[in-house]
């Protein structure tokens, strides 16, 4: 297994930042917009996220935690069973802007079953998708991003993985490649 | 640990401490579900579920039928009565021809101990055992654990005492695998002609002193009199019951202590407990309920998780 950096920490501030400021331009004092992290690794970027956000405006910003098991496509299709995480909402989403926030966007089939799951909570005004990492040319479903951290053009055999300071030690994006698959 | 080792659901005594705390576990999950504005997930639409209650039931039937609503699968419900069971048909008959309309799992409650094992052995379902008889009745085990768990934080330490009719329960015999297995110390309390002779080969406490059981515990788990399985006198007078059995207010204040009440239902008000210890907020009773589809919802995902799709 070979494996690449693909944004080092700096570069993944710098696009965390990035991403703050269009979103606080889109949104301004975040009144009617709440942000839902995708259970498990989208809720890492979505904390980071909203710190950031924080740190531009001076005002209460709702952030909760989305789990997607129980609405996936691929129940007992899977090789390993799933394992469900939980949700945490605590605001209503009746009316809002929904962020619905992940940190690689590859398939697209977790992103529908979010807004599947999403909508158990109410109907939201709108809905917004942002991704720290957009996998371009692997869609299996019609679906794109709103806001994106970087594009990255990967072969199926690859694999992108998004780690942060909290979590894992340091901010990073590596793309790993099989020996061979190039 | 994420998936169950076992295929079906027999019995609270076929499974390990990892696998109930699976369920658990998975239950959490659902608890919140059920409490979404929106109270059904997807997960199990392209699965078939059969309800085959033999014997009468109200709270189960309606518990299993709303968690397997609630996970999106389809139902089909039989009673034996109005079935051909009265016109002769034997129980592998009956499951065949309904398995011939294409069913993934069977939920069966059955009068006969050991039906659901005998049935896992000759049809190709997922099978869940909702009471054979007297031998078990492990959902109800489970929600109870779950139930302590959500009360108190924790089963494992906890000294839970089961009182009533130890003899005829299945319910009984469940929380006994079930708790001890999760690390509870358990007791049982009743008149000695209902409690079974070799229990305390099972590593339980007896008592027959109430006053001493509730004393000892955090948990009292009340059991109704089961007299239609009763073919016998087993005490003098139901009032003689209540009066050295029955928890009352009276008896409950004497304790000066916080213990947690439950009660698997149906309940007989004024016989094994009054009605204002029942709806007490010591009583959990309630609670219970609500973790019973919680509970049988990730029991019915779990192992829907492991039916072959091909």
């Amino acid at each position: 297994m070979q494996s690449l950096t693909l944004l080092n920490d700096q570069q993944v501030q710098l696009a965390l930042r990035r991403l703050a400021r269009t979103l606080v331009e889109n949104h301004d004092r975040f009144e009617q917009t709440v942000l839902l992290g995708l259970q498990p690794r989208g809720i890492h970027f979505c904390e980071r996220l909203a710190a950031e956000i924080r740190s531009i405006i001076d005002a209460p910003l709702h952030v909760g935690k989305l789990d997607i098991t129980f609405h996936r496509d691929d129940f007992r299709r899977h090789e390993e069973p799933l394992k469900a995480s939980p949700t945490e909402i605590d605001f209503l989403i009746e009316g809002k802007k929904v962020i619905l926030v992940d940190d690689v966007l590859y398939t697209g089939r977790t992103v529908r079953a979010a807004m599947d799951a999403m909508l158990s909570y109410g109907r939201p005004e709108n809905v917004e998708l942002c991704v720290f990492i957009d996998r371009r040319f692997s869609r299996h479903l019609p679906v794109q991003a709103d806001y994106v951290g970087r594009q990255v053009d990967s072969l199926q055999s690859e694999k992108v993985s998004v780690k942060w300071q909290a979590t894992d030690g340091k901010d990073e994006v590596v793309l790993f490649t099989s020996k061979g698959s190039i | 640990m994420s998936t169950l080792q076992t295929d079906h659901l027999l019995g609270i005594k076929d499974l390990s401490r990892a696998e109930i705390e699976l369920i658990l576990q998975t239950a959490d999950q659902f608890k919140e579900v059920i409490n979404r504005p929106i109270k059904k997930v997807p997960s199990l639409r392209d699965i078939t579920i059969a309800n085959l209650f033999f014997e009468n039931s109200t709270r189960t039937k309606l518990s299993f039928e709303l968690a397997e609503k609630r996970l999106s699968a389809d139902v089909i419900n039989f009673s034996a009565s109005g079935s051909s069971v009265k016109k002769g048909e034997t129980l592998i008959d009956t499951v065949n021809n309904i398995l011939a309309m294409k069913v993934d799992m069977v939920v069966m409650r059955h009068s006969s101990p050991g039906a659901c094992l005998f049935l896992s052995k000759h049809v190709d379902a997922k099978i869940v055992n909702a009471g054979d008889g007297t031998h078990e009745h492990p959902t109800q085990a489970l929600l109870d654990a779950y139930s302590i768990r959500e009360k108190l934080g924790d089963v494992e330490g906890k000294k839970v005492v089961i009182v009533g009719d130890i003899l005829h329960s299945r319910v009984a015999l469940s929380n006994i695998f079930c708790l001890q297995k999760l690390g509870a110390e358990v007791m049982v309390c009743g008149p000695s002609t209902l409690i079974p002779r070799y229990i305390h080969e099972l590593g339980v406490k007896v008592e027959t002193d109430l006053r001493k059981a509730l004393h000892w515990c955090d948990v009292a788990n009340m059991l109704r009199v089961q007299l239609e399985r009763q073919d016998d006198k087993y005490f003098p007078s139901l009032r003689e019951y209540s009066m050295l059995f029955g928890l009352d207010k009276q008896l409950l204040d004497s304790l000066q202590k916080e213990i947690v009440i439950m009660h698997p239902g149906p309940i007989n008000r004024g016989v094994e407990i009054s009605s204002e210890v029942a709806d007490s907020e010591h009583s959990i009773i309630l609670q219970q309920v609500e973790n019973g589809v919680a509970v049988r919802m990730a029991v019915i995902y779990l192992l829907a998780e492991k039916i072959n799709r091909s």
